[in-house]
Formats: structure tokens, C-alpha cells, sequence
């Protein structure tokens, strides 16, 4: 068995069909699918270890505390984190963006005339959150543009870069474009500058190894749900000079020491920012999720097979007349593949792919203003992981080929 | 025709297709043959804003009698609307918002009349039908 057939092989839900045909998986950009470790996982938490945790002394729930903690050691490792204390569980990457920017207001430091910095290639969860906060408290939201290959303009960044900039959320890699940001290099400029860094990592974090104290940010967020982990769970990683220095985000049980009608202190960091009762079996299930991805990600045939698929699928692309790629000069890219077809409606091609068994993403992809700016109408994506084959992106390339011809 | 009729005969044409694909070129080619909408319709107030595709719609009352005019920036929506226009097109208020769609399932469209299917259509039918409520007598 091949690298990829043995990958392929864990995924239970890439034998099924779709319409008769059997299923392409293209949208991984927007959810990723689950091996058997983590589907395994996930149903253990419910048959065999479900009780909630951190508080009781039942053996259960000490079952359920150690293989949710678990969880956040191994996504400490994972991206190579101080420690697990480093390691907010979160929904995902819009409720962790969502935290870092109300705390901000919230603990004062984003006020009035301040600034906050982000790109033009962000997904909606690295816009909208920054807006909310800017409204808040009278703050100005600059955006800075993408080069021709897709990456940030540094020169235009660091212009951006006043003293009335308090942050920078910026994309490791943008879901439409794919092109990967140099954010060390992005993070080392802001820095530079004093100015604190949030990289949203959705998308980067799922196609390269990610080492957050090498790369220096003080935050980097991202969701389980694109790293085959289920939907629902999320990480927000910060320094513990940030994690310590932000005030809580909700209040409510687990995240409390003391609690008076007077006056309550709050759980250390991480619990600090865990309120309620989270999502215990998403938390446990990063375990199993980044181990997978890890091994993957190490995996030099891997490597070379990312590098195969890239190869396979430009070629396929570039057969089909009109057809534009979104960032096609970018020097890195995940495989990820955004594009628009000359006098073909994104709507109607996904439309007829989904009958051939393509899974594919069209419309604005959560970044409205990015791809307004690249259609009018709208795009198509392709976007592949480590279990799509060479196999079905050559039958892609004949389905898009048939989909167009009968849309001219 | 009554609208249950139209749609018999809509079911009818559509049974002949064994195929998706045979289904859909059908869908494509009504889509394309589907008369313009009149240009000055083609504006913000006549556009019913789905996720993906974007549709336009236009409705005038002859003699009681609802006429409707519509186009989309996608061909398969523009194709499912022709058959929307055909069912709706000349029959009164209350005829409309008595209908029932039932015919979109029979074919198999159904899908396209999800709430969260992003084409458009299902805001199209809403429009329709408050057109419907405006002009009831």
C-alpha cells in the first residue's frame, strides 16, 4: 500500500458515494474529514468516559479531565507551545478571535483612536471581530494589501505600522488565495515596532508544521474541525505574558478560584478563559487529531505526493479554456486552488460536479471582500489533503471539463 | 392551465429523463432559451439576493392576473426559474399562494429548494408568493 492509500484508508467516509458516484472530497478548506482514531475517540467519550470534568472525584470524570487535558498537551506539542498552559480551548477559530479581540476592549487595550491591522486576504473571522471591537471603543480598523503572488505587501505592512496600532491580526495562509505568509518575518517587523501579533492559523496550521515560538506571535488560533478533529473545538495558543495580562472573556463555572457575592478571583490560565462546560470530547479528540496530522505532516512521501497533486492539478486547471487561477505566480501554496471559468456561473459548475461526485466549494468563501475584488460572481475551490489522490484529480479535471462544456 | 396542471405537465417532460445529466442539459437549455427580463428590471430592487447566484425578478398585474418576468447570472437557476415562471405565470393571487410546489420534489430538484441551498431560489418563491399577498383582492 501506497503513503496515501494507507491514509485514505482510515477515512471511512471517502468509500462512500455521492449520486452514484463515488465521492471526490474537495472542500477541505472549509471542513477536513475524521480517521478512525479520532471517530474512535469520539464515540468512546460518549459509551465510556462521559461525565464532565475538573470537578468531581468520580472516576469517570477524572477519566474525562485526563483524556481532555490530553488534548491540550498534544496541540501543545503540536506547535510547539511553552506548555499546555498555553493552550485556550476554544469553538474554533472565530470564537478564539472573537476572545482576543473583546478581552482587548475589554482589559483596555484597544482604545479610542487606536488601530488594529489586518490584510486584504482575510476570511470574515479575521475581520469582522476586529470591527465589533473598533465600534466599541472608537478604534480604526487598516487594512493592508496582497502582493500580485498573493503574500502581504511587507513594505505597505510596515507603513501601517504606527505607534497607534495595537495589534496586527494577520492570515498564515489565506483560505481563498492558499499562498502561505512568511509570519516570522511578518511577526519580527511587528515586533520590531512593539506591536503585538495574532496569526489566524485555520488554514495554515493543516499543511505546514507549525512552531509557534520560532515563529514568535503572540497568538495563533485555529480549529479542529480542519485537522481532522471534530467541529465544535477550537485553540487559541498565547504567550503567557498575553494569557496572564488579558482579563477573562466569559464568566461562569471552571473558570473561577473564589466565588463571593463581593468579589471572585478567577481559575489560572488556561481555565481562565474556559467557562462553563466545554466541549470534552472535541478537546480529547485533538489528541488523536494533531497525532494524525503530525505523522503526516513527517511523512516524506507525503511530501513529495503534495508536491505530485499541485503538479496534477495546475495541469488540469490550465486545460480548461478561460479558466483563471487566483494567485497562480504564488512562490508557496497549500493545495488549496481558487479560480473563476470565463462565461461559467461558480453556482452552476458546483452544481453539476456535485452530481459527478465533486465536492467543491463555490461563492465568496467567508472573504467577500477578497473575492469581490477577484469576480463578480463569485469563485470555485478546490482544496485537497493528504487523502486525495492523483487518481481523482485527474477525473476532476475530465468533470470540470464536461461541466463547462455543457454550461457554454 | 392550473397550476397543478402546469406542474402534471412539467412532471410529465421530466420523466422521460433516466439520467442527472440528461436533467440537467434540459434545465440548462430552458435556462438559456428563458426571454430576457426587460433591462430595466436588472436593478437592485428587482434582485433577490441568494448566497451565490443572483436572481431578478419582476412582477406586473394584468386584469388580476400576476405576470412575472425573471432572470439569474446563473444558468441552472435561470433553468429552475423558467419552471417557477411557467407554473406562476398568469394565474391570480390566490392561486399562487394556494400552490403547492410538490412538483419540484417529483423531479428532483428538490435539493435546490433547501433553505440553505445557496441559489437564490427559494427567496425567489417567498418573493412570488408576497407578490401574491400584495395583489390579493
Amino acid at each position: 500500500m501506497s503513503a496515501v492509500e494507507e491514509i485514505r484508508s482510515q477515512f471511512p467516509i471517502l468509500s462512500r458515494k455521492v449520486g452514484g458516484k463515488p465521492l471526490a472530497y474537495f472542500d477541505n478548506a472549509a471542513t477536513s474529514q475524521r480517521p478512525h482514531s479520532v471517530i474512535d475517540l469520539q464515540q468512546a467519550m460518549t459509551v465510556q468516559h462521559n461525565a464532565n470534568i475538573h470537578r468531581a472525584v468520580h472516576t469517570l470524570s477524572n477519566e474525562a479531565t485526563e483524556l481532555y487535558e490530553k488534548g491540550r498537551k498534544a496541540v501543545a506539542r503540536f506547535i510547539g507551545a511553552e506548555s499546555e498552559n498555553n493552550i485556550v480551548f476554544t469553538s474554533g477559530t472565530t470564537a478564539s478571535i472573537n476572545l482576543v479581540a473583546a478581552c482587548f476592549v475589554r482589559g483596555g487595550f484597544l482604545k479610542q483612536g487606536d488601530k488594529v491591522v489586518i490584510s486584504y486576504a482575510e476570511h470574515h473571522s479575521n475581520i469582522v471581530p476586529w470591527q465589533l471591537a473598533c465600534q466599541t471603543v472608537g478604534a480604526s480598523l487598516e487594512v493592508v494589501p496582497v502582493e500580485k503572488d498573493g503574500t502581504v505587501d511587507l513594505q505597505r505592512l510596515e507603513a501601517a505600522l504606527t505607534p497607534e496600532v495595537k495589534i496586527l491580526a494577520i492570515t498564515h495562509v489565506s483560505n481563498i488565495l492558499g499562498v502561505v505568509n512568511p509570519i516570522a518575518q511578518i511577526t519580527e517587523i511587528a515586533h520590531a515596532k512593539g506591536i503585538p501579533v495574532l496569526i489566524d492559523g485555520a488554514q495554515g496550521i493543516v499543511h505546514r508544521k507549525v512552531d509557534v515560538q520560532a515563529i514568535g506571535c503572540d497568538f495563533y488560533v485555529f480549529s479542529g474541525h480542519k485537522i481532522y478533529a471534530p467541529t465544535g473545538i477550537g485553540v487559541l495558543y498565547g504567550t503567557e505574558e498575553w494569557l496572564e495580562k488579558l482579563p477573562p472573556f466569559m464568566g461562569g463555572g471552571d473558570m473561577v478560584a473564589k466565588v463571593t457575592f463581593a468579589h471572585t478571583t478567577y481559575a489560572e490560565v488556561p481555565l481562565k478563559f474556559e467557562a462553563g462546560t466545554s466541549n470534552i470530547t472535541g478537546g480529547a479528540c485533538m489528541a488523536p487529531a494533531v497525532e494524525f496530522a503530525q505523522s503526516v505532516l513527517e511523512n516524506g512521501e507525503m511530501a513529495e505526493n503534495e508536491h505530485l497533486l499541485d503538479g496534477a492539478m495546475r495541469r488540469q486547471l490550465a486545460s480548461v479554456e478561460g479558466l483563471t487561477l487566483a494567485a497562480a505566480e504564488a512562490k508557496e501554496r497549500i493545495p488549496l486552488y481558487s479560480f473563476t471559468i470565463e462565461g461559467v456561473h461558480p453556482f452552476d459548475a458546483a452544481t453539476l460536479l456535485d452530481k459527478m461526485g465533486f465536492a467543491l466549494r463555490s461563492g465568496h468563501m467567508c472573504a467577500e471582500p477578497l473575492v469581490d475584488s477577484l469576480s463578480q460572481t463569485g469563485m470555485l475551490r478546490a482544496s485537497l489533503m493528504p487523502y486525495n489522490t492523483l487518481e481523482e484529480v485527474e477525473r476532476f479535471g475530465e468533470a470540470l471539463r464536461r461541466a463547462v462544456s455543457m454550461l457554454r | 392551465m392550473t397550476i397543478a396542471e402546469l406542474q402534471e405537465e412539467i412532471i410529465d417532460e421530466f420523466s422521460v429523463f433516466g439520467e442527472w445529466l440528461d436533467k440537467y442539459e434540459y434545465i440548462i437549455e430552458l435556462g438559456k432559451e428563458m426571454p430576457q427580463i426587460e433591462e430595466s428590471c436588472r436593478d437592485d430592487s428587482h434582485l433577490i439576493d441568494g448566497c451565490q447566484s443572483r436572481v431578478w425578478l419582476s412582477c406586473d398585474n394584468e386584469a388580476g392576473r400576476l405576470r412575472f418576468r425573471a432572470d439569474s447570472d446563473a444558468i441552472i437557476t435561470k433553468g429552475i426559474i423558467s419552471l417557477l415562471i411557467k407554473v406562476f405565470d398568469g394565474q391570480t393571487p390566490a392561486d399562487i399562494l394556494a400552490a403547492d410546489l410538490g412538483f419540484l420534489d417529483t423531479i428532483g430538484l428538490k435539493e435546490n429548494l433547501s433553505p440553505t441551498r445557496a441559489g437564490g431560489l427559494v427567496a425567489m418563491i417567498e418573493r412570488i408568493r408576497r407578490y401574491a399577498a400584495d395583489n390579493l383582492v
